[in-house]
């Protein structure tokens, strides 16, 4: 392995809970807050997830108070403590932009039934 | 003190602080280089060092370099590459040194030199950013160069007026990069941000003149 590939994959987490578009996940966020850190939690519907190693990105969407927020996590910044997975989507796409657009049960992505 | 290194450009990649903030960082292999020789105050007029960097075969040397190598003891292993580093101050190294990256410190910031990725023969779009013209209507006028001037009253084209041409393929300098992290063992650096040229391609790293 060259240099620069073991360079990007040095700050990897060695394991992160899968999850894929559509799912409802919970990210816990470390936050420092005058002088200590505590941890925040943000949950949202997976609506994309871009990028590769060390610079992948998931893009989280929730509607706050009746305001539509979405959130770009970086999967691998020691800033971010964990995900859970909280719900499972069913979709037929990879990225959900056209939930920005829907309002009330639209913009609801339908839970992933197992028989 | 002034200081400088030469280097290749190993591509870049991302990093988090302690802080957990994304930086986007150069990786830049600095050395071993070699002090071939040193030119001082008294001697030659100004202060340098000569560094070398990489390696070559012997075969492929002229026996005038090679003889500039033997003090430094480089005969059986040329460098490929030979430069000078200027200094403000005559040099306090000693021929035959090696320097590497912990001649540099982590936060520290620093000059990069070197040969941007050639474009060829652009246009003024590519080249400088014109808008062009619009793609409809039947207009003929989508990517060309427009008015250059004015008529008689200069009667001559200002100089510097941007015009198609080569592009790239030239040196640059990105000045006042900050050094993120310095690693001795691999002769890494990373700096913040962007350096010129392609992975692979040479640069040379020196002490920021602004800084």
């Amino acid at each position: 392995m060259n240099t620069i590939e073991a360079l990007r994959q040095e700050n990897l987490k060695p394991e992160i809970t899968p999850f894929a578009i559509g799912d409802t996940v919970q990210v816990d966020v470390r936050i420092v807050e005058g002088g200590k850190e505590r941890i925040q939690a943000f949950t949202g519907t997976v609506i994309a997830r871009t990028g590769s190693g060390i610079a992948e990105t998931v893009t989280l969407r929730r509607i706050s108070h009746g305001q539509g927020v979405e959130r770009i996590i970086p999967i691998h910044s020691p800033r971010i403590a964990g995900f859970k997975r909280i719900r499972e989507g069913s979709v037929r796409r990879a990225k959900l932009y056209y939930l920005r657009g829907e309002v009330g049960n639209a913009a609801r992505v339908k839970e992933k039934r197992l028989h | 003190m002034k200081k400088g290194l030469i280097g290749k450009k190993l591509g870049m990649t991302h990093i988090y602080t302690e802080t957990g903030v994304m930086v986007p960082v150069t990786a830049i292999e600095v050395g071993p280089c070699p002090v071939i020789a040193l030119k001082t105050q008294a001697k030659d007029g100004y202060c340098a060092v000569q560094l070398g960097f990489g390696v070559r075969k012997a075969k492929n040397v002229s026996k005038a370099v090679l003889g500039n190598l033997a003090p430094a003891g480089l005969q059986a292993t040329p460098p490929a590459i030979i430069r000078e580093v200027r200094l403000d101050a005559d040099p306090e190294y000693k021929v035959g040194d090696k320097l590497g990256a912990d001649l540099f410190a982590a936060n520290e910031f620093v000059d990069v030199t070197g040969r941007t990725k050639g474009r060829g023969f652009a246009g003024v779009v590519r080249r400088w950013n014109f808008g062009g013209g619009r793609g409809s209507h039947g207009g003929a006028w989508e990517r060309r160069t427009g008015s250059i001037g004015m008529c008689s009253a200069p009667g001559k084209v200002e100089k510097r007026r941007k015009m198609p041409g080569q592009m790239g393929n030239v040196n640059r300098t990105v000045q006042s990069l900050q050094v993120m992290q310095v690693r001795a063992e691999q002769n890494l650096l990373l700096v913040k941000g962007a350096i010129p040229g392609p992975t692979g391609g040479l640069v040379m790293v020196r002490s920021a003149v602004k800084k």
